[in-house]
């Protein structure tokens, strides 16, 4: 298959025009009848694809919530061409079986790289480390016990060991659930409303401890999700000292705050939990200054019964893939807080750098792993119109800036929005 | 003449004004329940169902005889425990009971924000009747009542709360109500059942038992669950009873012609004393009627609401 892109910007490389796809990689210029197809992209951008270090696609166990073709299909139309899905599923990924099987789906419906994490201990319940190096053998390359903090230090302790006998990065996620019983932020919109709250000292508190144990051992660990000022400060200045740590955040804690669950909507119920606007104005200040590291999706499909309920009742996250880019475009970019370069660093390179995927490249020879977003064009997003099999976004209706135009991965067209 | 809102959801949902009304309202209510024949006509025809999720005698009966004295059809399904544990959904019961023609559906839930989730759906009134720690709307407007008949205005009065703050809608209604209608309310419990914020909601939070009704018009006792202990939120009954309860000296720091509430049912001995309990400045019985009384004033007013569309 030959690709030419014409009439484009170009990410990195402002005096091209075009870019060149043959046999799957980024190839040198060639003359348009020896292309099979020929896109006129109408001045709209080619990026690197995206890469989500955070996701959850429920294949296997969670079937009527999203499947790994239907994930995956979704990722593409947000621009994604490598995505890492976390082990919660049914049967937990904790074993190269069920990792071999979360891989043979992804080959079929070849949407989208699909790079799994494997659990940190076995059942994802802190407890027992699981077969890191066998699920490493089968493709996995990260482990995490993400949505089960791992609540016991010694436990993590030999968690970040062992995986880095396997240079396998840690990524947990930070809770302390003795804190956490509540359903959305403790502060005075849950009080006002009468929700259970989660405190930010919840957070923070775990990210210090294993801010301490990557200090200590001298291995690196990677925090999830980040949505607290605290966790900002503690990250920053431990990275200022040389502590390997790295850090996520996720589209909704730059974009939303806890005073909409004032209406008890269950599509801003989400772990951790959408903060005050002081912790999202932290949150945007760590991704100026380089504190934070990636911005994943934290993908969370749910069936609309497990949404369409009472508040405290219903399930956490939302669906992230096919509004993130277009978020952090406008809500970072367009409002000059960050230049594109660097939210093209926060979801292609620094997410593929952590997990050491070698992703993003857009030189000759490299793998065409292309996204194409209309930077210049208002859209509106609309739930009604996603590829995920769940609809719980809060972003319906939202007029955004950056929508997906065409993704490519490994020079196969995996989305290209109908004109 | 009428409330604005299909529903009943919360006291964040009325106007000072709306909450005027019912309070007036409430006050011919009360005529009706005096007299020998406690009959009118105002709900003939109507159909009234209660939805309790939770366990209450008071509160469920209290609506049962006002919705009576009015003379509606009504109906009563309770099951205890959360709709979760049933195979059925809450969405999915709450549609049955509309679909058979009710106008109203008076619903005690123990998740907050579970009669907002349903009202949008149905054709019938909603009437939320205490959802988790959110609200009890005609529980504040019956103390409202009980004040009301004493002020003649709420502008400037002090009312002192005192208890569990943190898990208690008796509060979060008051507090919303009463700062609506110029009222100046104090709060004051163990800080392990203070919520986080309270004072965003208009409240003042006091140091002390003795700082929170001093000079107080009205003081509220609340209830406490005895089984908070197992969760650390208080240590044992006799401590809470000797720092955190309404004592006769503590009481004496109120106006002299200040009343005592309480919400009940009471734990005699814990938060309130038994001769604070009964003493004249008591008026925990008085509540019980205005309890009727503005639950029949609500019920009208939703239905007024109707005939007026
Ligand atoms: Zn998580």
């Amino acid at each position: 298959m030959r690709l030419i892109l014409t009439n484009c910007k170009v990410f990195g490389n402002e005096k091209a025009d075009k870019v060149f796809i043959e046999d799957g990689k980024i190839a040198n210029e060639f003359p348009e009848d020896k292309a099979d197809r020929v896109i006129d992209l109408k001045g709209a951008t080619v990026t690197p694809g995206l890469v989500d270090m955070h996701c959850h696609l429920r294949e296997p166990g969670g079937e009527y919530k999203e499947t790994i073709a239907t994930g995956t299909a979704s990722a593409a139309k947000g621009g994604y061409t490598s995505i890492c899905p976390m082990p919660n599923t049914n049967p937990v990924a904790d074993n190269a079986a069920v990792i071999s099987g979360i891989l043979k789906k992804a080959k079929e419906a070849d949407n989208c790289r699909v790079y799994p994490i494997g659990a940190a201990t076995k059942g994802i319940d802190g407890e027992l480390i699981s077969e890191m190096g066998l699920m490493k053998e089968a493709g996995i390359v990260a482990v995490s016990d993400d949505g089960h903090p791992i609540k016991n230090a010694g436990i993590m302790r030999k968690v970040l060991e062992y995986a880095s006998d396997f240079d396998l990065p840690v990524l947990n996620h930070c809770e302390d659930k003795s804190l956490s019983e509540g359903a959305m932020n403790e502060g005075v919109v849950s009080t006002s409303i009468g929700i259970r709250g989660i405190p930010t000292a919840a957070e923070d508190i775990m990210i210090a401890r294993d801010i301490i144990l990557s200090e200590y051992l001298d291995i690196p660990v990677h925090i999830c999700h980040v949505s607290t000022k605290g966790g900002v400060r503690m990250i920053r200045d431990a990275k200022a000292r040389g502590v390997k740590v790295t850090c996520e955040t996720c589209p909704h804690y730059f974009t939303l705050t806890d005073d909409m669950c004032a209406t008890y909507d269950t599509n801003f119920k989400m772990h951790p939990p959408l903060r005050t606007k002081d912790h999202l104005e932290a949150i945007i200040e760590g991704i100026k200054d380089g504190t934070i590291d990636a911005i994943a999706t934290d993908n969370a499909p749910h069936h609309a019964d497990e949404k369409v309920c009472e508040f405290s009742v219903a399930l956490n996250g939302i669906l992230g893939f096919e509004t993130a880019f277009a978020l952090g475009y406008t809500y970072l970019v367009k409002t000059g807080e960050i230049t594109l370069e660097r939210l093209i660093d926060l979801m292609c390179y620094g997410p593929s750098n952590i997990l050491k995927l070698g992703r993003g490249g857009m030189n000759i020879g490299d793998d065409a792993d292309l996204a194409v977003f209309d930077l210049d064009h208002e859209f509106v997003f609309e739930k009604d119109k996603m590829l995920s099999k769940s609809r719980n976004t809060p972003y319906d209706g939202y007029k955004l800036y950056g929508e997906t135009i065409l993704t490519v991965m490994g020079g196969k067209i995996t989305y290209e929005k109908l004109c | 003449m009428g409330l604005k809102s299909k529903d009943l959801l919360g006291m964040k949902q009325l106007t000072a004004y709306e909450i005027m009304e019912i309070l007036d309202t409430a006050k011919t209510m009360k005529l009706v329940i005096s007299s020998a024949n406690k009959k009118t006509s105002h709900l003939q025809g109507k159909s009234v169902v209660t939805l309790f999720y939770e366990n209450s005698t008071r509160t469920r009966l209290s609506f049962e005889l006002a919705s009576k004295y009015m003379g509606s059809a009504s109906a009563n399904i309770s099951t205890s425990g959360s709709s979760v544990n049933k195979g059925e959904s809450l969405l999915d019961t709450a549609r049955t009971i509309d679909m058979m023609g009710t106008d109203i559906i008076i619903m005690r839930h123990n998740q907050s924000g579970a009669p907002h989730f349903i009202a949008p759906y149905l054709k019938a009134s909603v009437v939320n009747a205490g959802d988790g720690m959110n609200e009890h709307p005609t529980q504040a407007l019956l103390d409202m009542l009980t004040m009301y008949e004493r002020f003649d205005t709420f502008e400037g009065k002090k009312i002192a709360i005192c208890g569990d703050i943190y898990h208690s809608r008796v509060v979060r209604s008051n507090a919303i109500g009463l700062t609506k209608l110029g009222a100046q309310v104090s709060v004051y419990g163990p800080k392990t059942m203070m919520p986080v914020g309270i004072e965003n909601m208009g409240v003042r939070i006091a140091d002390s038992v003795a700082d929170c009704v001093k000079d107080a018009d009205a003081v509220m006792g609340l209830r406490v669950q005895l089984e908070r202990q197992q969760k650390s939120l208080f240590p044992s009954i006799a401590e809470y009873a000797k720092f955190y309860a309404i004592t006769p000296e503590m009481l004496a720091l109120a106006k002299p012609d200040a009343f005592l509430m309480h919400p009940g049912p009471c734990n005699h001995g814990v938060e309130l004393p038994t001769a604070v309990y009964d003493c004249d400045q008591s008026v925990i019985n008085e509540q019980v009627t205005n309890g009727v009384a503005v639950r029949m004033a609500v019920l009208y007013l939703l239905m007024a609401r109707r005939n007026n569309l």
